[in-house]
Protein backbone atom coordinates (compact mmCIF):
# COMPACT_ATOMS: atom_id res chain seq x y z
CA UNK A 1 0.00 0.00 0.00
CA UNK A 2 1.29 3.28 -1.06
CA UNK A 3 1.14 5.73 1.93
CA UNK A 4 0.06 9.58 2.12
CA UNK A 5 1.81 12.47 0.89
CA UNK A 6 1.73 14.01 3.81
CA UNK A 7 2.69 14.14 7.70
CA UNK A 8 -0.12 16.55 8.81
CA UNK A 9 -3.43 16.51 7.52
CA UNK A 10 -3.67 20.24 7.64
CA UNK A 11 -6.32 21.36 4.56
CA UNK A 12 -7.50 19.91 1.63
CA UNK A 13 -5.43 21.86 -0.56
CA UNK A 14 -1.99 19.61 0.93
CA UNK A 15 -3.21 16.32 -0.84
CA UNK A 16 -3.46 14.90 -4.02
CA UNK A 17 -5.77 12.61 -5.51
CA UNK A 18 -4.08 9.61 -4.36
CA UNK A 19 -3.81 10.64 -0.92
CA UNK A 20 -7.40 10.96 -0.90
CA UNK A 21 -8.05 7.69 -2.90
CA UNK A 22 -6.03 6.02 -0.26
CA UNK A 23 -7.90 7.60 2.76
CA UNK A 24 -11.08 6.29 1.03
CA UNK A 25 -9.82 2.34 0.53
CA UNK A 26 -8.92 2.46 4.01
CA UNK A 27 -12.33 4.23 5.23
CA UNK A 28 -14.20 1.15 3.17
CA UNK A 29 -12.23 -1.26 6.13
CA UNK A 30 -12.76 0.60 8.74
CA UNK A 31 -16.67 0.88 7.64
CA UNK A 32 -16.97 -2.58 7.91
CA UNK A 33 -14.56 -3.04 11.45
CA UNK A 34 -17.97 -0.32 13.04
CA UNK A 35 -20.08 -2.36 11.95
CA UNK A 36 -19.06 -5.38 13.54
CA UNK A 37 -20.22 -6.47 16.61
CA UNK A 38 -17.25 -5.73 18.63
CA UNK A 39 -16.36 -2.23 17.00
CA UNK A 40 -12.73 -2.00 17.92
CA UNK A 41 -9.05 -2.62 16.49
CA UNK A 42 -6.01 -2.73 18.25
CA UNK A 43 -3.53 -0.72 15.50
CA UNK A 44 -3.16 2.28 17.31
CA UNK A 45 -2.89 0.82 21.09
CA UNK A 46 0.82 2.81 21.62
CA UNK A 47 -0.53 6.21 20.18
CA UNK A 48 -1.56 9.30 22.15
CA UNK A 49 -3.95 11.94 20.82
CA UNK A 50 -4.96 15.23 22.15
CA UNK A 51 -7.98 16.61 20.91
CA UNK A 52 -7.51 20.51 21.24
CA UNK A 53 -10.56 22.41 20.70
CA UNK A 54 -10.29 26.12 21.17
CA UNK A 55 -13.98 26.77 19.29
CA UNK A 56 -17.14 24.81 20.35
CA UNK A 57 -18.12 21.26 18.39
CA UNK A 58 -20.19 18.91 19.17
CA UNK A 59 -20.52 16.27 16.21
CA UNK A 60 -16.30 16.53 15.11
CA UNK A 61 -15.29 16.27 18.92
CA UNK A 62 -17.15 13.34 19.28
CA UNK A 63 -16.46 11.32 16.28
CA UNK A 64 -13.03 12.13 16.37
CA UNK A 65 -12.80 10.52 19.86
CA UNK A 66 -14.66 7.83 18.85
CA UNK A 67 -11.94 7.43 15.46
CA UNK A 68 -9.75 7.31 18.34
CA UNK A 69 -10.94 4.64 20.32
CA UNK A 70 -11.92 2.63 17.80
CA UNK A 71 -8.26 2.10 17.09
CA UNK A 72 -7.68 1.77 20.42
CA UNK A 73 -5.71 5.06 20.97
CA UNK A 74 -5.27 7.07 24.33
CA UNK A 75 -6.91 10.16 24.00
CA UNK A 76 -7.22 13.27 25.80
CA UNK A 77 -9.25 15.80 25.66
CA UNK A 78 -8.81 19.29 26.05
CA UNK A 79 -11.19 22.35 25.62
CA UNK A 80 -10.05 26.52 26.00
CA UNK A 81 -13.25 27.09 27.75
CA UNK A 82 -11.89 25.73 30.71
CA UNK A 83 -7.80 26.04 30.16
CA UNK A 84 -5.22 27.96 30.53
CA UNK A 85 -5.48 30.48 27.53
CA UNK A 86 -7.81 31.94 29.37
CA UNK A 87 -4.88 32.74 31.72
CA UNK A 88 -2.97 34.31 28.48
CA UNK A 89 -0.70 31.36 27.42
CA UNK A 90 0.26 31.11 23.79
CA UNK A 91 -0.67 28.04 21.17
CA UNK A 92 2.25 26.88 21.16
CA UNK A 93 3.85 26.85 24.65
CA UNK A 94 -0.14 25.51 25.11
CA UNK A 95 0.56 22.29 22.69
CA UNK A 96 4.47 22.08 23.80
CA UNK A 97 2.92 21.39 27.27
CA UNK A 98 0.62 18.40 26.31
CA UNK A 99 3.46 17.02 24.07
CA UNK A 100 6.29 17.26 26.91
CA UNK A 101 3.61 14.67 28.15
CA UNK A 102 4.63 12.37 25.70
CA UNK A 103 1.46 12.87 22.40
CA UNK A 104 2.27 11.81 19.55
CA UNK A 105 -0.65 13.73 17.21
CA UNK A 106 -2.66 16.63 17.69
CA UNK A 107 -6.41 17.07 16.30
CA UNK A 108 -7.28 21.00 16.64
CA UNK A 109 -9.81 23.14 16.63
CA UNK A 110 -9.10 27.09 16.09
CA UNK A 111 -10.93 30.33 15.12
CA UNK A 112 -7.56 31.66 13.73
CA UNK A 113 -7.44 30.64 9.94
CA UNK A 114 -3.94 28.88 9.85
CA UNK A 115 -3.36 27.89 13.01
CA UNK A 116 -2.99 24.00 12.14
CA UNK A 117 -0.33 25.14 9.43
CA UNK A 118 1.76 27.97 11.95
CA UNK A 119 1.63 24.84 14.81
CA UNK A 120 2.72 21.97 12.13
CA UNK A 121 5.91 23.89 11.84
CA UNK A 122 6.63 24.62 15.18
CA UNK A 123 5.79 21.27 17.11
CA UNK A 124 6.92 17.62 16.36
CA UNK A 125 3.79 15.95 16.49
CA UNK A 126 1.39 15.19 13.79
CA UNK A 127 -1.44 17.67 13.32
CA UNK A 128 -4.91 16.99 12.00
CA UNK A 129 -7.23 19.92 11.39
CA UNK A 130 -10.47 19.81 12.82
CA UNK A 131 -11.52 23.26 11.56
CA UNK A 132 -9.59 26.41 11.16
CA UNK A 133 -11.70 29.38 10.95
CA UNK A 134 -13.03 29.95 7.78
CA UNK A 135 -9.88 27.90 6.30
CA UNK A 136 -10.52 24.02 5.98
CA UNK A 137 -12.26 20.93 7.78
CA UNK A 138 -10.44 18.74 5.28
CA UNK A 139 -12.32 15.67 7.36
CA UNK A 140 -15.62 17.33 6.97
CA UNK A 141 -14.46 17.65 3.41
CA UNK A 142 -13.75 13.57 2.70
CA UNK A 143 -16.19 12.65 4.61
CA UNK A 144 -18.88 14.07 2.52
CA UNK A 145 -17.02 13.42 -0.63
CA UNK A 146 -16.70 9.40 1.06
CA UNK A 147 -20.52 9.82 0.97
CA UNK A 148 -21.30 11.04 -2.68
CA UNK A 149 -18.81 7.88 -3.78
CA UNK A 150 -20.86 5.87 -1.01
CA UNK A 151 -24.15 6.45 -2.98
CA UNK A 152 -23.96 7.25 -6.46
CA UNK A 153 -20.74 5.35 -7.16
CA UNK A 154 -18.34 8.00 -7.88
CA UNK A 155 -17.61 11.53 -7.32
CA UNK A 156 -15.92 12.44 -10.94
CA UNK A 157 -18.15 13.97 -13.17
CA UNK A 158 -20.79 14.50 -10.55
CA UNK A 159 -22.29 18.04 -10.48
CA UNK A 160 -22.51 19.41 -6.88
CA UNK A 161 -23.99 22.54 -5.46
CA UNK A 162 -22.75 24.28 -1.70
CA UNK A 163 -25.83 26.56 -0.49
CA UNK A 164 -25.93 28.87 1.79
CA UNK A 165 -23.01 30.39 3.86
CA UNK A 166 -19.97 30.88 1.33
CA UNK A 167 -18.32 33.30 3.09
CA UNK A 168 -18.02 31.95 6.65
CA UNK A 169 -17.50 28.32 5.80
CA UNK A 170 -14.66 26.51 5.89
CA UNK A 171 -16.49 23.02 5.01
CA UNK A 172 -16.94 25.05 1.80
CA UNK A 173 -13.79 25.80 1.13
CA UNK A 174 -12.37 22.52 1.86
CA UNK A 175 -15.21 20.78 -0.05
CA UNK A 176 -14.30 22.94 -3.30
CA UNK A 177 -10.95 21.40 -3.13
CA UNK A 178 -11.70 17.83 -2.28
CA UNK A 179 -14.59 17.50 -4.85
CA UNK A 180 -12.14 19.40 -7.93
CA UNK A 181 -9.41 16.95 -7.00
CA UNK A 182 -11.69 14.37 -7.87
CA UNK A 183 -13.23 15.58 -11.23
CA UNK A 184 -16.66 16.86 -9.87
CA UNK A 185 -18.15 20.20 -11.03
CA UNK A 186 -18.90 22.46 -8.29
CA UNK A 187 -21.16 25.30 -7.94
CA UNK A 188 -21.69 27.48 -4.90
CA UNK A 189 -25.48 29.26 -4.80
CA UNK A 190 -26.51 31.71 -1.58
CA UNK A 191 -27.05 35.38 -1.09
CA UNK A 192 -24.63 37.75 -3.03
CA UNK A 193 -23.35 38.82 0.53
CA UNK A 194 -22.68 35.59 1.61
CA UNK A 195 -20.42 34.34 -1.18
CA UNK A 196 -16.77 35.85 -1.02
CA UNK A 197 -15.96 37.78 -4.03
CA UNK A 198 -13.76 36.20 -6.85
CA UNK A 199 -14.22 32.64 -5.39
CA UNK A 200 -15.23 32.14 -9.34
CA UNK A 201 -11.25 32.05 -9.86
CA UNK A 202 -11.41 29.05 -7.73
CA UNK A 203 -13.16 27.20 -11.01
CA UNK A 204 -16.78 26.99 -9.23
CA UNK A 205 -19.57 28.08 -11.11
CA UNK A 206 -21.81 30.64 -8.98
CA UNK A 207 -25.66 30.76 -8.86
CA UNK A 208 -27.81 33.05 -7.01
CA UNK A 209 -31.28 30.96 -8.26
CA UNK A 210 -31.59 28.49 -6.04
CA UNK A 211 -34.19 26.65 -8.80
CA UNK A 212 -31.75 26.88 -11.37
CA UNK A 213 -28.66 25.47 -8.94
CA UNK A 214 -30.71 22.45 -7.91
CA UNK A 215 -32.13 21.72 -11.55
CA UNK A 216 -28.29 21.43 -12.51
CA UNK A 217 -26.84 19.47 -9.90
CA UNK A 218 -26.88 15.81 -8.67
CA UNK A 219 -25.95 16.96 -4.91
CA UNK A 220 -26.49 19.46 -2.85
CA UNK A 221 -24.99 20.35 0.26
CA UNK A 222 -26.63 22.64 2.56
CA UNK A 223 -24.79 24.87 4.80
CA UNK A 224 -25.89 26.26 8.05
CA UNK A 225 -26.33 30.07 8.61
CA UNK A 226 -23.54 30.71 11.31
CA UNK A 227 -25.29 33.55 12.84
CA UNK A 228 -21.92 33.20 15.57
CA UNK A 229 -19.74 34.61 12.86
CA UNK A 230 -21.61 37.26 11.82
CA UNK A 231 -20.88 40.89 12.32
CA UNK A 232 -23.16 42.49 10.19
CA UNK A 233 -26.33 41.72 8.28
CA UNK A 234 -25.78 39.95 5.28
CA UNK A 235 -29.70 38.98 4.29
CA UNK A 236 -32.86 40.99 6.11
CA UNK A 237 -34.56 38.12 7.95
CA UNK A 238 -34.15 34.37 8.33
CA UNK A 239 -37.51 34.29 7.02
CA UNK A 240 -36.13 35.83 3.65
CA UNK A 241 -33.50 33.98 3.71
CA UNK A 242 -35.53 30.85 3.99
CA UNK A 243 -38.09 31.90 1.11
CA UNK A 244 -34.73 32.19 -1.48
CA UNK A 245 -32.47 29.86 -0.40
CA UNK A 246 -34.01 27.53 2.22
CA UNK A 247 -34.76 23.82 0.42
CA UNK A 248 -38.65 22.38 1.48
CA UNK A 249 -39.85 19.14 -0.24
CA UNK A 250 -42.26 21.21 -2.47
CA UNK A 251 -39.01 22.66 -4.33
CA UNK A 252 -37.35 19.11 -4.64
CA UNK A 253 -40.51 17.06 -6.02
CA UNK A 254 -40.77 20.21 -8.24
CA UNK A 255 -37.65 19.37 -9.49
CA UNK A 256 -37.45 16.79 -12.39
CA UNK A 257 -34.80 14.70 -11.36
CA UNK A 258 -34.31 13.34 -8.28
CA UNK A 259 -31.06 14.72 -6.40
CA UNK A 260 -29.11 13.66 -2.81
CA UNK A 261 -29.18 16.10 -0.09
CA UNK A 262 -26.21 16.76 2.40
CA UNK A 263 -25.79 19.03 5.38
CA UNK A 264 -22.52 19.03 7.47
CA UNK A 265 -24.24 19.62 10.44
CA UNK A 266 -26.01 21.02 13.07
CA UNK A 267 -29.12 22.03 10.53
CA UNK A 268 -31.40 25.08 11.61
CA UNK A 269 -34.70 23.15 10.68
CA UNK A 270 -36.87 24.80 9.19
CA UNK A 271 -34.06 27.46 7.76
CA UNK A 272 -31.90 26.11 5.12
CA UNK A 273 -33.52 22.82 5.27
CA UNK A 274 -37.35 21.73 6.68
CA UNK A 275 -37.69 18.71 8.43
CA UNK A 276 -39.18 16.39 5.98
CA UNK A 277 -36.30 16.65 3.69
CA UNK A 278 -33.80 16.19 6.24
CA UNK A 279 -35.43 13.39 7.16
CA UNK A 280 -36.32 12.10 3.52
CA UNK A 281 -34.79 9.21 1.80
CA UNK A 282 -33.03 11.64 -0.48
CA UNK A 283 -31.06 13.31 2.65
CA UNK A 284 -27.81 11.37 3.08
CA UNK A 285 -26.99 13.45 6.61
CA UNK A 286 -26.77 10.41 8.89
CA UNK A 287 -24.97 8.61 6.98
CA UNK A 288 -22.35 11.78 6.49
CA UNK A 289 -22.02 11.05 10.20
CA UNK A 290 -21.78 7.59 10.26
CA UNK A 291 -19.03 7.88 7.60
CA UNK A 292 -17.13 10.43 9.77
CA UNK A 293 -16.05 8.13 11.85
CA UNK A 294 -14.62 5.73 9.59
CA UNK A 295 -12.40 8.62 7.66
CA UNK A 296 -11.71 10.27 10.86
CA UNK A 297 -10.30 6.29 11.68
CA UNK A 298 -8.65 6.37 8.13
CA UNK A 299 -6.88 9.58 8.43
CA UNK A 300 -5.36 8.79 11.99
CA UNK A 301 -4.41 5.00 11.01
CA UNK A 302 -2.88 6.41 7.84
CA UNK A 303 -0.93 9.43 9.29
CA UNK A 304 -0.32 7.07 12.73
CA UNK A 305 1.57 4.60 10.64
CA UNK A 306 4.13 7.74 9.18
CA UNK A 307 4.81 8.33 13.06
CA UNK A 308 8.80 7.06 13.95
CA UNK A 309 9.12 4.76 16.85
CA UNK B 1 22.13 -20.61 -14.06
CA UNK B 2 25.08 -18.20 -12.86
CA UNK B 3 24.43 -14.81 -12.72
CA UNK B 4 21.05 -15.22 -11.47
CA UNK B 5 20.27 -13.94 -8.29
CA UNK B 6 17.34 -15.94 -7.10
CA UNK B 7 17.65 -19.54 -7.45
CA UNK B 8 13.88 -21.38 -7.06
CA UNK B 9 13.32 -24.90 -7.11
CA UNK B 10 9.89 -26.65 -7.01
CA UNK B 11 8.46 -28.14 -4.08
CA UNK B 12 5.47 -28.89 -4.84
CA UNK B 13 3.92 -29.15 -8.10
CA UNK B 14 0.17 -29.28 -9.99
CA UNK B 15 -0.83 -33.07 -9.40
CA UNK B 16 0.88 -32.95 -5.32
CA UNK B 17 -1.14 -29.71 -4.93
CA UNK B 18 -4.15 -31.46 -5.90
CA UNK B 19 -3.49 -34.23 -4.27
CA UNK B 20 -2.60 -32.56 -0.85
CA UNK B 21 -5.97 -30.63 -1.21
CA UNK B 22 -8.36 -33.92 -1.32
CA UNK B 23 -5.95 -35.20 1.57
CA UNK B 24 -6.96 -32.17 3.69
CA UNK B 25 -10.35 -31.96 2.35
CA UNK B 26 -10.71 -35.37 3.88
CA UNK B 27 -9.04 -34.79 7.12
CA UNK B 28 -11.61 -32.02 7.40
CA UNK B 29 -14.60 -34.11 6.80
CA UNK B 30 -13.03 -36.81 9.19
CA UNK B 31 -13.28 -33.93 11.95
CA UNK B 32 -16.03 -32.17 11.25
CA UNK B 33 -18.41 -34.41 9.16
CA UNK B 34 -21.46 -32.35 7.69
CA UNK B 35 -19.98 -29.05 8.75
CA UNK B 36 -23.02 -28.33 10.52
CA UNK B 37 -21.52 -26.02 13.11
CA UNK B 38 -18.53 -25.33 11.38
CA UNK B 39 -17.48 -22.36 9.22
CA UNK B 40 -14.03 -21.98 7.24
CA UNK B 41 -11.76 -18.76 7.41
CA UNK B 42 -9.25 -18.15 5.29
CA UNK B 43 -6.26 -15.59 6.13
CA UNK B 44 -6.21 -12.25 3.75
CA UNK B 45 -4.56 -12.20 1.92
CA UNK B 46 -3.25 -15.81 0.34
CA UNK B 47 -4.95 -17.90 2.60
CA UNK B 48 -8.15 -16.72 0.88
CA UNK B 49 -7.55 -18.70 -2.49
CA UNK B 50 -6.49 -22.01 -0.39
CA UNK B 51 -9.91 -21.57 1.70
CA UNK B 52 -11.65 -21.38 -2.00
CA UNK B 53 -10.51 -24.36 -3.52
CA UNK B 54 -11.08 -26.39 -0.42
CA UNK B 55 -14.46 -25.17 0.07
CA UNK B 56 -15.21 -25.72 -3.93
CA UNK B 57 -13.85 -29.48 -3.53
CA UNK B 58 -15.28 -30.00 -0.43
CA UNK B 59 -18.58 -29.14 -2.13
CA UNK B 60 -18.26 -30.65 -5.42
CA UNK B 61 -16.16 -33.69 -4.65
CA UNK B 62 -17.61 -34.76 -1.51
CA UNK B 63 -20.87 -32.99 -1.50
CA UNK B 64 -20.78 -31.50 1.55
CA UNK B 65 -23.72 -28.62 1.55
CA UNK B 66 -23.83 -25.20 2.23
CA UNK B 67 -20.02 -25.05 4.11
CA UNK B 68 -20.02 -21.31 5.44
CA UNK B 69 -17.02 -19.65 3.95
CA UNK B 70 -15.35 -15.77 5.26
CA UNK B 71 -12.20 -14.20 4.76
CA UNK B 72 -10.62 -12.74 7.59
CA UNK B 73 -7.99 -9.52 7.69
CA UNK B 74 -5.96 -9.31 10.22
CA UNK B 75 -4.25 -6.23 9.02
CA UNK B 76 -5.20 -3.62 12.24
CA UNK B 77 -4.76 -6.42 14.66
CA UNK B 78 -0.74 -7.15 13.51
CA UNK B 79 1.87 -6.70 15.88
CA UNK B 80 4.32 -4.89 13.74
CA UNK B 81 2.32 -1.53 12.88
CA UNK B 82 5.11 1.14 12.55
CA UNK B 83 7.83 -1.61 12.57
CA UNK B 84 8.71 -1.87 9.24
CA UNK B 85 9.04 0.12 6.27
CA UNK B 86 6.28 -0.90 4.04
CA UNK B 87 3.10 -0.22 5.40
CA UNK B 88 0.94 -2.68 6.40
CA UNK B 89 -1.98 -3.18 3.56
CA UNK B 90 -5.71 -3.98 4.70
CA UNK B 91 -8.09 -6.44 2.91
CA UNK B 92 -11.17 -7.07 2.44
CA UNK B 93 -13.09 -8.81 5.64
CA UNK B 94 -15.83 -10.91 4.48
CA UNK B 95 -17.83 -13.11 7.70
CA UNK B 96 -21.58 -13.04 6.99
CA UNK B 97 -22.54 -15.47 9.65
CA UNK B 98 -22.13 -15.11 13.26
CA UNK B 99 -18.72 -17.29 14.19
CA UNK B 100 -20.53 -17.50 18.38
CA UNK B 101 -20.06 -21.34 19.50
CA UNK B 102 -18.64 -22.62 16.11
CA UNK B 103 -16.20 -24.27 15.40
CA UNK B 104 -13.68 -22.47 13.21
CA UNK B 105 -11.09 -23.73 11.20
CA UNK B 106 -8.44 -20.97 10.02
CA UNK B 107 -7.13 -21.78 6.63
CA UNK B 108 -3.77 -20.04 5.53
CA UNK B 109 -0.99 -21.15 2.94
CA UNK B 110 2.23 -20.94 5.31
CA UNK B 111 2.80 -21.12 8.75
CA UNK B 112 5.80 -19.75 9.59
CA UNK B 113 6.35 -17.28 12.79
CA UNK B 114 2.70 -17.91 13.78
CA UNK B 115 2.09 -14.12 14.59
CA UNK B 116 -0.44 -13.84 11.55
CA UNK B 117 -2.72 -16.67 13.31
CA UNK B 118 -2.03 -14.48 16.95
CA UNK B 119 -2.87 -11.85 15.19
CA UNK B 120 -6.43 -13.87 13.01
CA UNK B 121 -7.18 -15.25 17.16
CA UNK B 122 -7.43 -11.37 18.04
CA UNK B 123 -9.52 -10.60 15.41
CA UNK B 124 -11.95 -13.15 14.74
CA UNK B 125 -13.13 -11.96 18.78
CA UNK B 126 -14.65 -9.04 17.14
CA UNK B 127 -17.40 -11.89 15.81
CA UNK B 128 -18.21 -13.31 18.90
CA UNK B 129 -16.81 -16.26 21.02
CA UNK B 130 -16.15 -19.52 18.78
CA UNK B 131 -16.53 -23.09 20.38
CA UNK B 132 -13.24 -24.40 18.70
CA UNK B 133 -10.10 -22.80 16.47
CA UNK B 134 -8.42 -25.07 14.62
CA UNK B 135 -5.76 -24.16 11.91
CA UNK B 136 -4.97 -25.89 8.37
CA UNK B 137 -1.93 -24.15 6.26
CA UNK B 138 -0.95 -26.02 3.18
CA UNK B 139 3.10 -25.19 3.91
CA UNK B 140 4.02 -25.63 7.39
CA UNK B 141 7.43 -24.29 8.05
CA UNK B 142 9.29 -26.17 10.64
CA UNK B 143 11.67 -24.52 13.30
CA UNK B 144 10.81 -21.04 12.58
CA UNK B 145 7.82 -20.48 15.08
CA UNK B 146 8.10 -17.05 17.30
CA UNK B 147 5.14 -18.20 19.19
CA UNK B 148 3.69 -21.43 20.76
CA UNK B 149 1.55 -21.83 17.33
CA UNK B 150 1.09 -24.86 15.35
CA UNK B 151 -1.30 -26.58 12.60
CA UNK B 152 -3.76 -29.11 13.52
CA UNK B 153 -3.90 -29.63 9.49
CA UNK B 154 -0.51 -29.58 7.26
CA UNK B 155 -0.17 -30.14 3.84
CA UNK B 156 3.48 -30.32 3.52
CA UNK B 157 6.00 -29.88 6.66
CA UNK B 158 9.26 -27.87 5.11
CA UNK B 159 12.79 -26.86 6.64
CA UNK B 160 13.72 -23.89 5.13
CA UNK B 161 16.40 -21.75 6.17
CA UNK B 162 15.31 -18.37 7.29
CA UNK B 163 16.39 -16.29 4.26
CA UNK B 164 14.89 -18.24 2.29
CA UNK B 165 11.21 -18.04 1.13
CA UNK B 166 8.09 -20.01 0.56
CA UNK B 167 5.71 -18.92 -2.46
CA UNK B 168 2.80 -20.88 -3.31
CA UNK B 169 1.25 -19.93 -6.81
CA UNK B 170 -2.46 -20.89 -7.26
CA UNK B 171 -4.44 -20.77 -10.45
CA UNK B 172 -6.79 -18.17 -9.89
CA UNK B 173 -4.36 -15.22 -9.54
CA UNK B 174 -0.64 -16.79 -11.30
CA UNK B 175 -1.39 -19.13 -13.73
CA UNK B 176 -0.55 -22.35 -11.97
CA UNK B 177 -0.96 -24.35 -8.85
CA UNK B 178 2.66 -24.85 -7.37
CA UNK B 179 4.73 -24.42 -4.51
CA UNK B 180 8.29 -22.97 -4.93
CA UNK B 181 11.37 -22.13 -2.22
CA UNK B 182 12.73 -19.06 -3.62
CA UNK B 183 16.65 -18.58 -2.49
CA UNK B 184 17.33 -14.80 -2.28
Amino acid sequence: MSELSVNHLLGIKYLNKEDIKLIFETADHFKEVINRPIKKVPSLRDITIANLFFENSTRTKLSFELAQKRLSADVINFSSAQSSVKKGETLIDTVNNILSMKVDMVVMRHPNPGAGVFLSKHVSASIVNAGDGAHEHPTQALLDSYSIREKLGNVKGKKVVIVGDILHSRVALSNIFALQLQGAEVMVCGPKTLIPKYIDKLGVKVETNLRKALNWCDVANMLRVQNERMDISYFPTTREYTQQFGVNKALLDSLDKEITIMHPGPINRGVEITSDVADSSQSIILDQVQNGVAVRMAVIYLLASKIKQ
Amino acid sequence: MFGNIMSQKVLLNEKEVNIILHRLACQLIEKHHKFQNTVLIGLQPRGVFLADRLAKILSEHYKIKNIQLGYLDITFFRDDFRRGDKPLEANKTKINFIVEDKNIVFIDDVLYTGRSIRAALTAIQSFGRPNEIELLTLIDRRFSRHLPIQPNYRGRQVDVINDEKVRVNWKERDKEDSVYLIEK
